[in-house]
């Protein structure tokens, strides 16, 4: 039982940041505007918890001009994927265990 | 149990992301329905204007008929129908989705439906200049069945961008389209079915799996 919650993993201890790989599992490069309409986020809180995720390297930031707009685009990596797997099986254990 | 319930929560809502984010799932089965209801009865009145009975295997477009209804020769009289039939469909399925949209939140118009909409074009262009390919050499007994073929195929594509039941639905346009390549003669026949009696059944069953919730 202790160990399976240590495996769940503290970065994703957040409403905000399951939304964020969730979105990423799925989708290749995810912009900031659609992230913000799809959780319903400030554009604030987003970035910090987004921030607080690439210190993780779980993700990965791209910036780029459309036009004369900048874009701001976000990427899960290979380490980011392993990490959201691995705290969904625990979440899953966790679960099964209880029943 | 809080905890429980809390992660079970989590569970959900990551599955519903994973869904909302990667599929265009307002696609509604009510489209289906009244597409197939204004293909049916497009099929009828070209049975009428020819006053032929299905299953009977003539060549209904090398028919003249004496009485040409509404004043239209065939050729007219049957672009007039394959266009209001198009528009109709194209018409009512975007209308009932649109609702379906609305109450879900979704937008209609993102970067999922354009997925959905660009992985169902590719087959239906290539298929569309294919079955030209095929008037141009006159080999006119092959277009229905091709666009069934290639419709189905558009399906199977477009499945993985939307409702999972589109690719059954495309599985089995293939397998009609298919039969009608091997015994042509029955093109209008195979469309009504195709079009009509397919988008109605698999659209009811859309309807009622995630529709009425």
């Amino acid at each position: 039982m202790k160990k399976i919650i240590a495996n769940l993993n503290k970065a994703f201890d957040n409403k905000v940041r399951l939304g964020i790989m969730s979105m990423l599992m799925v989708n290749e490069w995810v912009d900031f505007k659609t992230f913000k309409e799809m959780l319903d986020l400030t554009d604030g809180r987003l970035a910090s918890h987004a921030k607080a995720l690439e210190e993780n390297e779980y993700i990965e930031v791209r910036k780029q001009f459309i036009g004369k707009r900048p874009n701001t685009s976000y990427r899960a990596t290979a380490k980011g994927k392993k990490a959201f797997n691995d705290h969904l099986d625990a979440l899953e254990a966790l679960l099964r265990i209880k029943d | 149990m809080n905890k429980n319930n809390e992660h079970l929560e989590a569970l959900s809502e990551i599955r519903s992301l994973m869904e909302r984010s990667s599929r265009f799932i307002s696609l509604s089965g009510l489209s289906g329905v009244s597409a197939g209801l204004f293909a049916l009865l497009g099929a009828g009145f070209v049975f009428y204007y020819f006053d032929v009975v299905p299953f009977k295997a003539v060549q209904y477009y090398t028919l003249r008929p004496d009485s040409p209804l509404f004043g239209l020769s065939p050729i007219y009289f049957m672009l007039v129908i394959a266009v209001s039939v198009f528009t109709l469909a194209l018409c009512s399925a975007l209308f009932f989705t649109m609702r379906k949209a609305k109450r879900k939140g979704q937008k209609l118009w993102d970067k999922t439906s354009l997925r959905l909409l660009i992985n169902m074009i590719i087959p239906l262009i290539a298929g569309g200049l294919f079955c030209l390919s095929l008037a141009y050499n006159n080999a006119f007994k092959f277009v229905a069945p091709a666009t069934l073929v290639f419709y189905g195929l558009a399906c199977i594509n477009a499945s993985k961008y939307t409702l999972n039941e589109i690719r059954n639905l495309g599985i089995a346009e293939v397998l009609l389209g298919l039969f009608g390549m091997f015994f042509p003669g029955f093109g209008l026949e195979l469309w009504a079915i195709g079009f009509g009696i397919l988008h109605i059944a698999y659209g009811s069953l859309m309807y009622y799996k995630y529709d009425r919730a």
